[in-house]
């Protein structure tokens, strides 16, 4: 099965073209983007780290190591497809319009990080696992009935293939040939278990064919084999012609959270031989003469002063309003609510 | 609005129950274009219970849409729809077949308005014939009103009649949020009544007092309600005066009206199909010693199914409440 599914690549670990023919569609334009995104990323995935260890935020799920995956799929979307996204998505979302305070405020524990920028079909992550699968299916079956080309895409990882609504997600968008792209990444673990104990199958894009949907493989850290496999995807989903899964097989560079110990489960030299993606990235550009220490040191800059800027509005944001606990949860608060809502601040102002 | 209807003629009709949901579902398919059925053998088979019958051919199997064998993929797909301006109502085969689903309505379908500040919300209804009593196999009977109760973010209602079954269900609908709307399928074909042909609703968390009475408050929902009638009806032969309440709603539950009754007559019974610990009854004493503890004559009774799971069919009758059952706890209250 596995030689049925092989993994896509344009360029090597060395940075070096694999297929000739894909050259004719990299521009100077794609790869400065595609440097910019992933180096943004990256720094903020790190920053976000940093934060957490000074106790400035809450436990933060990283996502390094898997910014060719994230930055891939995000760019091949349109401004009015929706992305719903794991807890370990958050390179994805900023790429695709998040907002970067509101992206550190989630993992401050606020109601805020949730809330995308107007007009921006961004998802608040899921928590359970799979659970978004159904609703980027709904989503997207919505879009088919208006008769827009919008599309939605799944977020999801290898461990989330062992849950009964990826296959009711993969089902359903059979069935109803809906415009959803389900982007798996696989990173090679679910917390402690390996991918080899989470599934018997050599790979997750073979189980597309249970399904009748077109799947294919790809090396998710060559951030060119993701973005011209999802732009495949992407046109086949907006010219009616229905779901696609994608494996981006890709690799966890570092824990589950910021809570988790992998030293505790996964073997200390499993991994080394794995090329960042950044710096496969940047060989490329050094390679194919796309490389300009002038641009990049602007781009570390930019990307430096925004992610101070956003974890300075963080810090300095108002406090977290208690009313809020109780004001969203239905349209109207129901008596019973407003009551306990009532008696709880007439406590807190102390009458 | 029963009595404007004698006044200005209302069109109406003397349907059951469920020909009053399937009537409902129409008049709201017709008016509102987003609205969608998605549901196990809910177009060309017409449900189950025939809850669905002749819909698809007027609306077309792209509206009253018949899905996979799935109950996560029908709630989990119909948060997606709703949250992009469709309003979805799925149905539930057998409120026993829902609990694949309780993930996609206990972590997303309640939360998502929460979670995001009110920027996504999922106007959709779940629909699901719950109860026990006809004889039906396995799993299929159970009263899980509990499980939904007790999760903030979604409304309950149970309609006990077909003008109420009508008029919630356009309500449910109506709801920016989403609403359980539980159905007795004992009560589907049982008895009919007259039920306008045209739109109207009834209004969510709104009680309704069946019975006037001095000395006791029964209190009630769904299939036991036309029980609990019949058992107040009784009483009254053995001169004990009843006053019967439908809440009709379960989540926001009508406080205003238990109160009121019990402040009345000063002894409560609160009758349910559900298991007993965790059962709903448990909130409506709590409701009364929140309101009228010191109106009471004698503790609150509640007759309720057992803490067990809903018998087969040769037993059943056991496990829901019986006219033998809640008569002695009316006279329980009565004789304290």
């Amino acid at each position: 099965m596995v030689e049925s599914f092989p993994m896509k690549k344009v360029i090597d670990d060395q940075g070096n073209l694999v297929m000739a023919s894909e050259r004719e569609l990299i521009d100077q334009d794609l790869v400065q983007t595609a440097y910019y995104h992933m180096y943004r990323i990256r720094t903020f995935d790190k920053k976000a780290k940093s934060l957490q260890r000074q106790g400035r935020i809450g436990t933060y799920p990283p996502f390094e190591g898997q910014e060719a995956a994230q930055v891939g799929s995000a760019l091949a979307l349109g401004e009015e497809d929706w992305l719903f996204p794991t807890y370990r998505d958050h390179g994805a979302m900023l790429t695709f319009g998040a907002n970067m305070t509101r992206t550190f405020l989630y993992w401050n524990g606020r109601l805020e990080g949730c809330v995308p920028p107007d007009g921006k079909r961004i998802f608040p992550a899921a928590v359970p696992i799979a659970t978004q699968l159904l609703h980027a299916t709904g989503a997207s079956w919505a879009e088919k009935r208006k008769g827009t080309k919008n599309i939605a895409i799944a977020y999801f990882g290898d461990g989330a293939t062992s849950e009964g609504d990826f296959h009711e997600g993969l089902n359903f968008a059979s069935v109803f040939q809906t415009p959803t792209i389900f982007f798996n990444q696989n990173n090679g673990y679910a917390i402690s278990v390996p991918f080899e104990r989470q599934m018997n199958s050599k790979t997750i894009a073979q189980k597309g064919i249970a399904y009748e949907i077109p799947s294919v493989r790809v090396d998710g850290n060559d951030f060119f084999a993701v973005y011209f496999e999802m732009q495949k995807a992407v046109n086949r989903a907006r010219n009616g012609e229905g779901p696609t899964l994608i494996e981006a097989v890709t690799w966890r560079t570092g824990a589950h959270t910021t809570a988790d110990d992998p030293t505790k489960y996964r073997p200390k030299e499993l991994g080394q031989d794995i090329v960042d993606p950044i710096v496969r990235f940047e060989r490329f550009m050094k390679n194919e003469g796309f490389w300009d220490e002038d641009f990049a040191a602007n781009i570390h800059q930019e990307v430096e002063k925004e992610i101070e800027a956003a974890v300075k509005e963080m810090e300095s944001y108002p406090k977290a309003n208690v009313e809020d606990i109780f004001d969203h949860v239905f349209a109207e608060l129901p008596n019973q609510l407003a009551s306990q809502k009532d008696t709880y601040l007439q406590l807190l102002r102390g009458k | 609005m029963t009595s404007n209807m004698t006044e200005t003629k209302i069109a109406t009709k003397n349907i059951t129950l469920i020909q009053a949901i399937n009537d409902g579902m129409k008049t709201v398919l017709e008016r509102d274009e987003t609205t969608l059925i998605l549901g196990e053998d809910v177009g060309k088979n017409g449900g189950v219970f025939r809850a669905t019958d002749g819909l698809q051919e007027i609306f077309g199997d792209d509206r009253v849409i018949d899905t996979p064998l799935s109950e996560s993929g029908i709630i989990g797909t119909s948060i997606g729809l709703a949250v992009n301006g469709m309003k979805p109502i799925a149905e539930i085969q057998f409120m026993g077949f829902i609990y694949p689903a309780y993930d996609q309505i206990m972590t997303h379908a309640s939360r998502i308005r929460m979670r995001t500040m009110g920027r996504f919300s999922v106007p959709m209804v779940i629909r699901a014939p719950y109860g026990a009593g006809v004889r039906a196999p396995e799993i299929h009977s159970d009263s899980a009103e509990s499980l939904f109760t007790h999760m903030p973010g979604i409304k309950v209602v149970c309609p006990a009649t077909p003008y109420d079954a009508k008029g919630l269900l356009i309500a449910a609908v109506e709801d920016p949020d989403p609403v359980l709307y539980m159905e007795p399928m004992h009560s589907y074909r049982s008895f009919r009544e007259e039920v306008p042909t045209d739109y109207y609703t009834i209004e969510i968390g709104k009680g309704k007092r069946r019975i006037e009475g001095e000395d006791v408050t029964l209190i009630t929902w769904g299939a036991m309600v036309p029980l609990v009638e019949k058992v107040a009806k009784q009483a009254k032969e053995n001169g004990i005066s009843c006053e019967v309440i439908d809440l009709r709603t379960l989540y926001p539950i009508d406080e205003g009206l238990i109160a009121e009754s019990v402040k009345k007559t000063g002894r409560a019974v609160v009758i349910h199909e559900a298991p007993r610990t965790g059962g709903l009854g448990n909130d409506i004493v709590s409701i009364i010693n929140d309101t009228s503890f010191l109106y009471l004559k004698a503790p609150i009774e509640r007759v309720t199914g057992f803490d067990v799971p809903v018998p087969f069919s040769s037993l059943e009758n056991h496990y829901l409440p019986t006219p033998e059952r809640i008569l002695k706890g009316i006279e329980k209250v009565i004789n304290f």
